[in-house]
């Protein structure tokens, strides 16, 4: 028997719901101090009202729902779910009232995209948009890069065991320290040191490359959070191809890789233990199937003959192929090349490596590295009882901090999500192919939307079909919370209308 | 005979490579250049839009963006040229018109494959200017009735801890 949600659930839902928006609306103070700055009054008021909005919904949800229970399982996964839809709403408030999205919807569909780290984007005009908007941009990428639900740990909510359920709600099951709450903590310790260096670095390089001083910071910043975050949005509309610079590029790739390491990789690496990059079995998928991938673009694009000089398709090949595999999506060509300059090989070459993604615990979407291992390590392990004597003993280890016995739970569970991706993925491209679209780009734009990874090959635009908007949102959404969060509300759901 | 059909074939080869020129001089939009960038590759073309973003002097030479409302390209123009372009559109500036003339090159070898263009020659088409940002008083007004409503769950809060 099914059963009916009980009042006291919406009420626990409805209290961790509005904490998350008030930590939200926090968040927007710092676009409306950076419009007051450089004096864009327009853009200053767009957040005002939208912090205005949200401290009411936000107040009015914890008064409303005043608890002192702590959450359970399906709650905690409940108010994961529930807080990146209503952030993707409020986070569009100061978007759609700049007047460079065209509809709400549109508004929604960048917001999300922000929050999830996806990047694609429905913005107009993108060259004349504030310094305050362009920074909520990037900053959303920053926030969900981290998690929205890290956010209100690390600084709203003081020591409660719902905390975990929240935090695995977020598809982050690995604790780094034994408290969930001081987890959170190194997560945003990392990311502001590393915010800090990439900033200073890619601040410096602008400036050498021609551009003025506070526009090459501020430019440095955006591009920081839109790379370690692996998001992939950037201040102007060419994207990477803006800067026409080699260093940049190059410091582009080394902070889309750090951000593509699992948090706790960089905890040990930074207590000095630089072994376990090696060790790792991610880092060594990562660098296996990089390479793999790779040789499939090289091969794809030397096939079409757009770039003769082999440094330039090295360049150009790797560099989107990087950022696909990160989950990034910055760009150094433009969208339309991929469908005129690059064959169905070398696009199959990206999908594959968009479709994989980077680390478990990282800020990168998709499939991601510890389940490729595990897989790969138990076909290893089934090839090896078919070879071996029957009655032997197969045992397949795998190193991943610590050694690992390789279980069928584990490979189950791997499987499973891995399963649950590609159908992700197939429905999209059906969504796409639905209206009209041909069969390799709609793959390609719909894996791009549910790795969040934020490459494309030109589908993306206003005039794209809404139903095909609202269906990447979805994959945005339900590949970044990696299922389990969003099974939960669709259950939560149908209980409410079927339960007894 | 011989002579007179010879000069008109020279008369005729030379137009038809004019005409080319002619056809390539007309200013083309960027989505035409991106989806048939083979065909214009290495030929002389001419772009016309707004400068967006910042001129970024690399010596010599400078990058100047250029949009035409459908895409930005880049294009390399030389920095003696560039000093004619006294507004780069952002927030706050609408940028220079201008119309360039130059190489296009669908994947740049001096500039790590990059699609851009190589100016040769630029004109201004119409100066930018400064964009007067004039307050939108629907959006104070409802700033002021969130403020309104805020205030009042304020009181509220503060009578019931009473």
């Amino acid at each position: 028997m099914i059963l009916k949600p009980r009042r006291e659930d919406l009420k626990i839902i409805g209290f961790y719901l509005g904490k998350i928006i008030l930590g939200l609306a926090l968040t927007m103070v710092i676009p409306a101090l950076v419009a007051l700055c450089f004096r864009e009054l327009n853009p200053a008021l767009d957040f005002f009202v939208s912090i205005e909005i949200s401290v009411l919904l936000g107040l009015f949800l914890i008064k409303i729902c005043r608890t002192d229970k702590d959450l359970n399982w399906m709650q905690g996964m409940i108010v994961v779910s529930l807080s990146w839809l209503v952030a993707m709403v409020l986070g569009a408030i100061p978007l759609y009232l700049s007047g460079h999205w065209k509809s709400f919807l549109d508004a929604c569909f960048d917001a999300m995209s922000g929050f999830a780290t996806t990047g694609l984007g429905l913005v107009q005009d993108l060259d004349h948009l504030s310094y305050a908007h362009n920074l909520w941009r990037h900053l959303t990428m920053f926030l969900g890069g981290q998690g929205i639900v890290v956010i209100a740990l690390s600084f709203f909510v003081r020591g409660f065991s719902g905390a975990f359920k929240m935090y695995v709600g977020e598809a982050r099951d690995e604790k780094i320290m034994p408290n969930v709450i001081n987890t959170s903590r190194f997560i945003w310790l990392v990311s502001i040191v590393y915010l800090i260096l990439g900033t200073l670095a890619l601040g410096i390089t602008g400036v050498l490359s021609g551009m003025k001083p506070v526009n090459s910071f501020f430019h440095g910043a955006c591009i920081f959070m839109a790379a370690f975050d692996t998001g992939g949005f950037s201040p102007q509309s060419q994207s990477i191809l803006y800067y026409h610079s080699f260093a940049y590029e190059a410091i582009t790739i080394i902070l889309m890789v750090l951000g593509a390491l699992n948090f706790k990789l960089h905890y040990h690496l930074w207590m000095g233990n630089r072994k376990e990059l090696i060790k790792n079995i991610e880092t060594r998928t990562l660098f296996v199937t990089v390479i793999v991938t790779f040789s499939v673009v090289a091969v794809g694009l030397a096939q079409t003959g757009a770039y003769p000089a082999a440094v330039t398709l090295l360049r150009k090949g790797f560099y989107q192929l990087i950022s696909g595999h990160t989950g990034t999506g910055f760009q150094t060509i433009y969208a339309q090349q991929f469908g005129v300059d690059w064959n169905p090989l070398a696009l199959a070459g990206i999908i594959s490596a968009m479709a994989l993604g980077g680390a478990v615990c990282s800020t990168t979407g998709a499939i991601k590295m510890l389940r490729i291992g595990i897989i790969l390590k138990s076909f290893k392990e089934d090839l090896k009882r078919i070879i071996m004597p029957e009655r032997a003993i197969v045992v397949e280890k795998f190193h991943h901090i610590r050694e690992v016995f390789l279980e069928d739970k584990l490979a189950r569970s791997a499987l499973m999500i891995t399963l649950a991706y590609l159908i992700l993925y197939g429905l999209g491209a059906l969504v796409g192919m639905f209206y009209g679209y041909p069969f390799l780009e709609s793959l390609f734009e719909s894996t791009s939307a549910a790795a969040n990874v934020g490459l494309s090959c030109g589908i993306t635009n206003t005039a794209m079909p809404a139903m095909l908007k609202i269906t990447y949102m979805l994959q945005m959404w339900a590949g970044r919370l990696e299922f389990m969060s969003v099974f939960t509300i669709l259950g939560f759901i149908f209980a409410s209308l079927k339960g007894k | 005979m011989k002579k007179f059909f010879g000069l008109i074939a020279i008369i005729l080869f030379l137009s038809l490579i004019n005409f080319q020129a002619i056809v390539f001089a007309q200013s083309l939009s960027s989505r035409e250049l991106i989806s048939n960038a083979k065909q214009y590759d290495g030929k002389l073309i001419t772009y016309s839009g707004e400068v967006v973003g910042e001129v970024m002097s690399r010596g010599e030479f400078s990058w100047v963006t250029i949009n035409d409302g459908e895409n930005a390209l880049g294009v390399w123009v030389k920095s003696v040229l560039a000093k004619e372009i006294k507004f780069a559109g952002n927030y706050k500036e609408r940028g220079d018109n201008l119309e360039i003339t130059g190489i296009f090159n669908r994947a740049c070898a001096n500039h790590g494959g990059d699609l851009d263009i190589h100016a040769q020659s630029l004109r201004k088409v119409s100066d930018g200017g400064v964009i007067q940002e004039k307050l939108n008083f629907d959006k104070v007004r409802l700033g002021l009735i969130l403020s309104g409503a805020l205030f009042l769950i304020w009181i509220l809060i503060l009578f019931k801890r009473k």
